[in-house]
């Protein structure tokens, strides 16, 4: 915009302006800066609170700042953001009319802060732009939180109280003791009283009784941010301090409550994802006892099957995006187990029997369907999107819970859920039992074996491709996907023991949680690795797994 | 087969080894007898591969034992080595620094950590070489045969293995160069390694090893504990009602066998120049067993042979179409599974003796069981061959 | 190792006392009492499910019962110890289903059965020996394997596989033969012989019989213990066994 200007105006002005600051500078600033920095806030509302942003001193800009946030004017905000976002000057030289201007990059005009008229560019050597320190974004972020307080919003408001809580300062308290003789909202009253008591703590002339009973308000909270305003309590009377230490000692327990809630959500969401990965092995390799080392493969294409699925819906129906997800699972159900069936026809049974034949042949098999996914799709990750509905979070005490992961613990129950009833309710289950149990009975009796054989085996590669809906919204959707599954799968179902379903899902949370737990102590990488040798220790302790299916063999 | 095999296997191992020596150092680079040194160092590389192709068939086709873990002890030997030729680089490092390797320094570290004491000295590292596989293989097969964990279970568990170690050495504070490993080696005992003689010389030193492994295994397998583990094999718990203790035979072929593959890895890293964590990938102890499904299970000479052509043919695939190798791996594992069991050794040197025959009948034993209660296939892999129970 | 001279002492030389195990609430053997004497040779019937597979797994030590005692020697408490350490012993066992190493010889078989040290140690460093070769023959020739000595046990007969099995567990030297149906799956003559084998082997070590073949138990001529749901039900001759009211109602059905 300057740049625009011819060079002669601003030389003259430049000239011009070197002349009135050396007068102004020692005649205005000083004078005005003194009169802020002393005063408190409500005595200033006749005098005008913009006047300290002119001084070059940091000091009068934040309390020029504070001066603002309770001033009531109706370009409070405005300026505060401008400040913020360093579209704020002055004049570079003091001039009588103390101008304030904001420049609005975004609009490209020039306006006047306490007005908000629109005004000629001001020459550009004549001006200088506030320049807003940390201390001074810190008194905006306070300002503008007193400014919220009127917010006819109360999710506004009662954030604006959370920040005054969070940086207390004894020149917000009238503010806040203001807003509470107003205030209807019952959580905003409370985030008040927790605001007002933070700033009583942080005025050392308050009495003890009322530091007291704002120790007990804030304590009340239960919080980090309760922690923290606790913790920075300094030169209190004894008793205060000694109720502080006590708060915090019960804060501290809370939250270690909370942070050892959240490990265990975080474990049950891990787990759930290893139990929807092994869901299918448990059929699989649990029931049947084939031992399919391209498991990890069925999910990898359960989640290409969603990535087509989307791409489907983008395409032709795009507004119905959300539905994409839950089209993908019948989808990836089908192909998966279509695959599965094929697989188990052409492949697994000639191989019945010879476990470690079976184990090597459907390694070569991963190996060519993730060879092949990656000649058709290619070899990097595929984007697969989640839909809205699925994203977001919300709080349950000092629990942040994000919807996709509680979404994927519902689904991986859900699945195991209604693996349970195909497998307990269903002619197909029964079948599947009954050929596990005594296959030359069950075929005598006029079940075809072979055909529940690939259904079994279809049934549980279906499932692994239901897995892979699931996986594709929190992992990267790739050809090597299924690889890295397999060996955590096969611990689930052996750690669980092999056949039984609630064991997977025992085994699956456990090993989650453990996992989860071990992260903070450990690492990431560490705590897995730990996690591994304790399953190997484990399987030699007791090789049959956690939930052994008990029975003996049929004495001849 | 197995007379003739014995004296043949190393013979032709050490003669196509010597033929090779000579034409790569004797005739002028011009000469249509020429042998490159890329060729020489392909042979090395197959030979490596060799010896961990024999370690896998010593515990497979003998004990039974399928291990999916066996690249664990070969990456191992070959991060001993990796560890001497990294504190032979000395202060030839971009550092400069004798005392340190450079990725120390890269994270910050002030002084060698003690584990690295020593690999400065060769001998010391060459013991290294056969004691840290030894160790590893001695520890997690003592505590899985006392606890009779066998079949597929085993060998889910020494893919764990594997795999928890693939982890532990991405990790930059384990001190052995996490990600990227070891690297930029300069010289062997003195001798350069970018110098042909070198390359060479390394290759008819792994055609050496690679024939003692052999004869090594066959007299092993050979003799009555061989017998006995062949037995155990076939029939464990017949084995144990007889007086014998199968956790310990199966111990002694498994660490014997560690100790091979860890000398095959020891043998590799020189001769490709670099060794990181990637050595300890499960799909490289699987395809490892594919090369003695390939030449043949319980030959010992099968597994040479399967070794050298799966990894030629890699070589020549992936050169002529990239893409065509994971298809060719894979077919090839279906294959030879559905089609040729017993390998190349197995259907064509057939007169097989005794002991190196495949264990059909446990199988078939092993399918009634799983037939008849599925669910229980522990208790079937620990009584493969016993089958009492299952007629 | 083992093998002390028999008769000499009169006594006891298994004793099970009260063994109780179940099976995932299935009790297997139920308070199962019985006691052999030295030079004995017992023969063991009882309807499937009856526990007598079960009691030759608690007494070779594959299974451990959840209580009671198996004493042998009179002092030897066999649920202590495990599978080869109760081999050692001096109890050899034959399997219902023949199990012999299929993929060796029989000649190979018997040498690995032989008595003689079990380490891999032992084996490692073990040579061909005139004294063992003298055993494998003799055995050889007991069994009725001569023939056969090259033979892989893979392609032998089933009648075949059962004496080379009986041939396995002689040439362990053992004390107590625990025999589990040895003469299924074979032919009359081959029956009589095993049963003639069996009285043969019976002159120098106790042995235990199981079987369902009841020719077979008549030509043992033997003691017959009548096991039922885990315990015994009768014991006696076979005669007195065959009139036992109540073997008669568990035979025929109620």
């Amino acid at each position: 915009m300057t740049q625009r200007l011819g060079p002669h105006p601003s030389w003259r002005s430049a000239g011009l302006a070197l002349i009135i600051a050396l007068f102004v500078s020692l005649t205005v600033t000083l004078p005005a800066t003194g009169a802020h920095a002393q005063s408190a806030p409500t005595s200033q509302t006749g005098a005008d609170p913009y006047l300290g942003l002119t001084s070059r001193s940091l000091d009068d800009v934040v309390s020029a700042v504070d001066a603002i946030s309770v001033s009531g004017d109706a370009r409070a905000r405005k300026v505060l953001d401008a400040l913020g976002n360093n579209q704020l000057y002055t004049w570079k030289y003091p001039r009588p009319d103390h101008g304030l201007f904001i420049h609005d990059t975004d609009a490209g005009v020039w306006l006047d802060a306490r007005t908000g008229a629109k005004i000629p560019a001001p020459p550009f050597l004549q001006v200088r732009r506030i320049v807003a320190n940390d201390m001074v974004t810190g008194a905006i972020a306070t300002a503008e939180g007193v400014l919220d307080l009127s917010s006819p919003n109360a999710g506004t408001r009662r954030k604006a109280a959370e920040a005054i809580f969070e940086s207390p300062s004894a020149s917000t308290l009238p503010i806040v003791q203001h807003a509470l003789a107003h205030e209807q909202d019952p959580r905003v009253r409370a985030t008040l009283l927790q605001a007002e008591a933070a700033d009583q703590l942080s005025l050392s002339t308050t009495d003890q009784t009322t530091q007291l009973a704002a120790v007990s308000t804030i304590a009340a909270r239960g919080d980090m941010a309760a922690r923290n305003e606790l913790a920075s309590l300094s030169g209190a009377p004894k008793a205060v301090a000694v109720a502080a230490a006590t708060a915090i000692k019960h804060i501290d327990f809370s939250l270690k409550l909370w942070s050892w809630l959240e490990t265990v959500y975080y474990g049950l969401s891990l787990g759930s994802v290893l139990l929807l990965a092994a869901a299918g092995l448990a059929i699989t390799f649990g029931v049947m006892g084939v031992i399919n080392m391209a498991h990890g493969e069925m999910v990898m294409i359960g989640a290409y099957a969603t990535f087509v699925v989307q791409q489907v819906f983008r395409a032709y129906a795009p507004d119905l995006f959300g539905a994409s997800v839950i089209v993908a699972i019948p989808v990836a159900f089908v192909v998966a187990g279509a695959i599965g069936i094929l697989i188990e026809r052409c492949l697994i049974r000639f191989l019945y029997g010879r476990p470690l034949e079976t184990l090597l042949a459907t390694w070569g098999l991963s190996l060519v369907l993730q060879q092949a996914i990656r000649s058709g799709f290619g070899a990097e990750n595929q984007n697969v999107a989640t839909p809205d509905w699925m994203s977001g979070f919300f709080m349950v005490g000092g629990l942040t819970i994000t919807l996709n992961r509680l979404c994927i613990i519902i689904f991986a129950f859900a699945v195991v859920g209604g693996l349970m009833a195909v497998m307990r309710f269903t002619p197909l289950g029964l079948r599947m039992r009954a050929v596990t149990q005594n296959r030359r009975m069950a075929a005598s009796m006029g079940i075809r074996t072979p055909w529940i054989d690939a259904m079994t085996f279809g049934l549980g590669s279906g499932i692994a491709g239901v897995a892979g809906v699931a996986l594709a919204q929190i992992d990267n959707v790739s050809p090597n996907l299924g690889q890295n599954y397999i060996i955590d799968s096969f611990m689930v179902v052996v750690f669980g023991g092999v056949g039984n379903l609630w064991g997977t899902v025992l085994a699956a949370m456990t090993l989650g949680i453990v996992n989860k737990g071990l992260e903070p102590v450990a690492g990431a990488v560490l705590g897995k690795i730990v996690v591994l040798v304790l399953i190997i220790l484990f399987i030699q302790r007791r090789p049959r797994g956690l939930f052994p299916v008990k029975g003996r063999a049929v004495e001849a | 087969m197995t007379r003739l095999s014995l004296t043949l296997t190393p013979v032709i191992i050490i003669g196509v080894a010597i033929i090779l020596a000579i034409l790569n150092l004797a005739t002028p680079a011009t000469s249509a007898l020429h042998v490159s040194d890329f060729v020489v160092g392909l042979a090395g590389k197959y030979l490596c591969y060799a010896l961990l192709a024999l370690a896998v068939d010593l515990v497979w086709g003998f004990a039974g034992i399928l291990t999916l873990g066996h690249a664990a002890f070969f990456a191992l030997g070959g991060y001993c080595m990796g560890m001497y030729l990294t504190r032979e680089i000395g202060a030839r490092g971009v550092y400069a620094n004798a005392n340190l390797p450079d990725f120390m320094i890269f994270i910050g570290w002030k002084q060698l950590p003690w584990y690295w004491h020593g690999f400065a000295w060769f001998p010391f590292a060459m013991v290294m070489v056969l004691v840290v596989p030894a160790i590893l293989a001695a520890v997690f097969g003592f505590l899985a045969f006392r606890s009779r964990v066998s079949g597929v279970y085993l060998s889910i568990i020494t893919q764990a293995l594997t795999y928890a170690l693939l982890l532990a050495f991405f990790r930059n504070d384990m001190g052995f160069g996490g990600n990227n490993g070891m690297t930029d080696f300069k010289d062997i005992i003195g001798f350069p390694l970018n110098r042909s003689s070198t390359t060479t010389a390394l290759m008819v030193i792994s055609a050496i090893f690679t024939a003692a492994a052999f004869l090594f295994a066959r007299w092993l397998v050979g003799s009555r504990y061989g017998q006995v583990l062949v037995a155990v094999r076939d029939a464990e718990s017949r084995t144990r009602f007889l007086g014998y203790r199968p956790e310990y035979y199966k111990l002694v072929i498994w660490v014997v066998s560690a100790v091979i593959a860890g000398i095959g890895g020891a043998l590799y890293v020189p001769q490709v120049g670099i060794i990181n964590p990637g050595e300890f990938a499960p799909a490289n102890s699987i395809e490892a067993v594919i090369w003695v499904a390939v030449g043949g299970r319980g030959t010992l000479s099968g597994a040479i042979l399967g070794a050298v052509l799966v990894n030629f043919g890699k070589t020549v695939l992936t050169g002529a179409l990239p893409g065509a190798w994971l298809y060719a791996l894979g077919g090839l594992f279906i294959l030879v599974t559905l089609f040729m069991p017993r390998g190349i050794m197995g259907t064509f040197g057939r007169r097989a003796g005794a002991e190196t025959s495949l264990p059909t009948a446990h199988e078939k034993q092993g399918l009634a069981a799983i037939d008849g209660k599925a669910a229980d296939l522990a208790e079937a892999g620990a009584d493969i061959g016993d089958g009492e129970k299952t007629a | 190792m083992n093998a002390q001279p028999i008769g000499a002492v009169s006594g006891d030389l298994l004793y099970l006392n009260g063994v109780n195990k179940t099976f995932d609430g299935f009790k297997a053997i139920n308070n199962l009492s019985l006691t052999l004497a030295k030079g004995e040779m017992r023969a063991v019937i009882g309807p499937n499910g009856a526990g007598k597979s079960t009691m030759m797994d608690i007494i070779t030590g594959k299974t451990k019962p959840d209580t009671g005692q198996v004493i042998f020697s009179a002092s030897t408490d066999l649920t202590k110890m495990d599978e080869p350490a109760i081999a050692k012993l001096g109890i050899g066992r034959k399997f219902q289903k023949p199990t012999t190493f299929e993929n060796h010889t029989v000649w190979d078989n018997l040498l690995l059965a032989l008595a003689g040290d079990r380490s891999p140690w032992f084996t490692l460093r073990a040579r061909k020996q005139k004294s063992e070769a003298e055993k494998i023959d003799s055995l050889l020739e007991t069994i009725r394997l001569t023939d056969h000595r090259h033979r892989r046990a893979a392609n032998l007969s089933h009648g075949q596989k059962q004496w080379l099995e009986i041939g396995m567990l002689l040439a362990q030297d053992p004390e107590l033969l625990l025999v589990d149906e040895p003469v299924a799956g074979m032919t009359d003559a081959e029956t009589e012989q095993t049963a003639h084998l069996l009285r043969d082997i019976n002159r120098t070590r106790s042995v235990v019989v199981v079987e369902h073949d009841m020719t077979f138990v008549r030509a043992l001529g033997v003691k017959v213990t009548v096991l039922h749901e885990g315990s015994v039900l009768s014991e006696g001759s076979l005669d007195h066994v065959s009139a036992d009211p109540k073997v008669i109602d568990v035979y025929l059905g109620r």
